[in-house]
């Protein structure tokens, strides 16, 4: 995994609240059986018209947000369903740095899964960056994971907070199936241990 | 020396670990990993590619249905992209030595919905799934939820899962529930009042008269929604009726072994005095039937209520997301919802589309007709249901009334098969999910109980389930 370290970019901003997986990539792009290729179908149904063209009423097709790297969004972003086609979509967008006030459980594991940060602010610092961005398309931010920082061209603007461990996961780009097989003694004794009577997947259990 | 109370969810965590080290998640072992066509095939591709194997493919199970289509099984699946991920399925499975009930088996049906029909759901287990209504199997007391495709490969290669310690929160809900209000009025009522993101970070105990009162279907249909207001995992403690639906199931322990079991699953609820980081009560004498009017499925009003007006709430983001909704789904401020119009029901889904949704359902339109502007389709949550409710005669009543009868899969709850809304469609659903495009682009989505969807189709409009039916029959 790519370590995450320090990042700079242009903040996309998307000012709504309860953004879904179903909105982040339709379920019709979820038949794929890569990894790869999401991205020109994120946010597919908000970002295109029927014909296929940009719809330009969609905040991150206004001009000044193509290169964005950064999404900042509304609370509970990321809310519904497990897919991880949704962060794969929004890395494959370009986006590594999601900013939000909170966010739904599993697509906020899913993001360090792949080495993207999700970054919990303040409503208010939310609201600021997002103002901000949308006056003054291109407006950067630096997001610094080591520091726990959140910086624009005029110095920090806020920290934050970041599971220790999480953190060190992601400035290593540590493989966490390879972290978790370092364990085979642990696993193998509490394999040991389970009761007999737990179902079996390709037999029914006897008396 | 006493010991410190504990929640069911403490005693399953402590169960489980592995591991636990100062200063990283716990490492807690998974005794059963149901696996799906959707959010599987990069995960057995990365095991190819860093040249690991599935650890315990005895404790893992497949099935297809998200993509499946719903119509008669001897066809061919026509839709060719679809077709490969349940191709991609079959192949992992097979090289993998994962057991899979495929579109051929007469197991096949949803994840969610077969894994307490097989029997392999039972009480004080872990159970993980790529799809986030896992925690639909926590209706058994099992600690069960939803993951990502990383989170799949993880368990395919160690049986193991890292987490960090959730908090707690009970919600009781105390009384008995009125004629006509069911397990979905009250998922959907406690989403209503606490908010999409009410149960971020939390796993939720269902307690409570209403609760113990509920039967497996209906617990499954409670804890099937916990998701929905963004909870971690929901269950209920198992009792006898767990017991009685899992007794002679094929993977349940037989004889001796079920009773040593049942000495078990008696243990495995919270001791009196065990304290929950957060409770909610709720009343269940309170509750009436609910339609959602919006967009996500906190947006909820009771069937006597009328769609909200967003001026009328002082949060700006509150105000837009309302305005957002109202206008994606074609609806007016202060409508009554009795007057909102339906073109199309879908009974089925992981949700509501178990025997008992069928056979109240069906109960309800005996001798009645769909309206003729609404098409309605029930499609069963698993072959074992469809065959049941075969044999009852219920395919018999649903077709006579009109409704399509289908085979099983997830259909238009997410609409990935053929299954599914065209623009501006209007739809009373039973599943778990009404966001934008969630049925189809552009359809709009209302969720509701069996009985006020079934209700909705006769009347090509919302009705009140409870004054509906009195004396109509």
């Amino acid at each position: 995994m790519q370590p995450y370290l320090k990042e700079t970019g242009t903040v996309g901003p998307l000012d709504r609240v309860d953004v879904d997986t179903d909105q982040i990539i339709p379920k019709q792009f979820l038949k794929r059986i890569e990894r790869t290729g999401f991205g020109p179908f994120a946010f597919f149904d908000w970002r295109y018209k029927e014909d296929g063209t940009p719809n330009p009423e969609f905040e991150l097709n206004r001009p000044g947000y193509e290169n964005a790297t950064v999404l900042v969004a509304g609370r509970n972003f990321g809310c519904g369903s497990s897919r991880e086609h949704a962060p794969w979509a929004l890395e494959d967008m370009g986006f590594r740095t999601i900013i939000a006030p909170s966010f739904a459980d599993i697509f906020f594991n899913n993001c360090f899964q792949n080495g993207m940060l999700p970054v919990i602010l303040r409503e208010e610092t939310v609201k600021d960056i997002l103002d901000r961005a949308k006056e003054r398309p291109g407006y950067q931010l630096t997001v610094d994971l080591e520091d726990q920082t959140v910086s624009d061209e005029e110095g920090v603007i806020a920290s934050f907070e970041v599971d220790e461990f999480r953190k060190h996961c992601l400035l290593k780009g540590l493989d966490s199936v390879g972290l978790t097989l370092q364990h085979e003694g642990d696993i193998t004794s509490f394999e040991r241990g389970r009761s007999a009577l737990l179902p079996n997947a390709k037999e029914s259990v006897h008396a | 020396m006493t010991t410190k109370p504990k929640t069911l969810f403490e005693k399953i965590w402590a169960a489980h670990l592995v591991r636990e080290a100062q200063g990283e998640p716990a490492l807690l072992y998974i005794d059963l990993h149901l696996v799906h066509e959707v959010t599987s095939p990069q995960a057995f591709e990365s095991l190819r590619l860093t040249g690991r194997i599935v650890r315990r493919p005895d404790l893992t199970v497949a099935t297809m249905d998200h993509n499946v289509p719903t119509w008669d099984r001897s066809l061919p699946v026509t839709d060719e992209i679809s077709r490969a991920q349940m191709d991609t399925l079959a192949a992992n499975c097979r090289e993998f030595g994962v057991p899979l009930y495929d579109l051929n088996s007469d197991k096949q049906g949803i994840v969610h919905v077969i894994g307490p029909e097989l029997g392999l759901t039972q009480p004080g287990m872990t159970i993980v799934c790529g799809d986030s209504h896992t925690s639909t199997h926590g209706a058994f007391g099992a600690l069960a939820f939803g993951i990502g495709t990383s989170e799949v490969e993880h368990v395919l290669a160690t049986q193991c899962l890292p987490q960090q310690y959730p908090k707690t929160m009970e919600v009781r809900v105390d009384g008995s529930l009125p004629e006509g209000v069911t397990a979905k009025d009250i998922i959907l009522s406690i989403i209503g009042r606490l908010g999409t993101a009410g149960g971020s970070g939390y796993v939720v105990e269902y307690t409570g008269e209403a609760i113990r009162a509920l039967s497996m279907e209906g617990r499954m249909t409670v804890c099937n929604m916990s998701i929905e207001w963004g909870a971690r995992a929901g269950m209920v403690a198992p009792d006898e009726k767990t017991f009685a639906y899992l007794e002679g199931r094929p993977h349940a322990p037989q004889g001796k072994a079920f009773e040593r079991a049942v000495e078990h699953w008696r243990s495995l609820n919270a001791d009196p005095g065990a304290t929950y980081d957060r409770v909610e009560v709720f009343h269940a004498n309170e509750l009436v039937p609910v339609v959602t009017w919006g967009t996500n499925p906190g947006q909820v009003v009771p069937i006597t209520g009328r769609v909200p007006n967003p001026a009328d709430f002082a949060d700006e983001s509150d105000r837009r997301s309302i305005e957002r909704a109202l206008e994606y789904m074609g609806l007016q401020p202060g409508t009554p919802m009795t007057e909102v119009t339906i073109d199309r029901v879908f009974l089925g889904s992981c949700t509501n589309a178990r025997i008992e949704d069928l056979r109240v359902a069906a109960s309800l339109i005996k001798g009645k007709q769909v309206s003729p502007t609404v098409y309605a389709m029930v499609v069963p949550g698993s072959m074992q249901v469809k065959v049941q409710a075969e044999a009852e005669g219920l395919d018999t009543v649903f077709k006579a009334a009109g409704f399509d009868w289908r085979e099983a899969g997830c259909s238009m709850c997410l609409g990935m098969n053929p299954d599914i809304l065209k623009p501006g469609e209007r739809c009373a659903s039973t599943s778990n999910r009404n966001f934008e495009g969630r049925q189809g682009k552009g359809g709009r989505t209302h969720l509701v109980s069996p009985q006020m969807a079934v209700a909705a189709a006769i009347e090509g409009r919302f009705v009140d389930v409870r004054t509906w039916n009195v004396g109509s029959n």
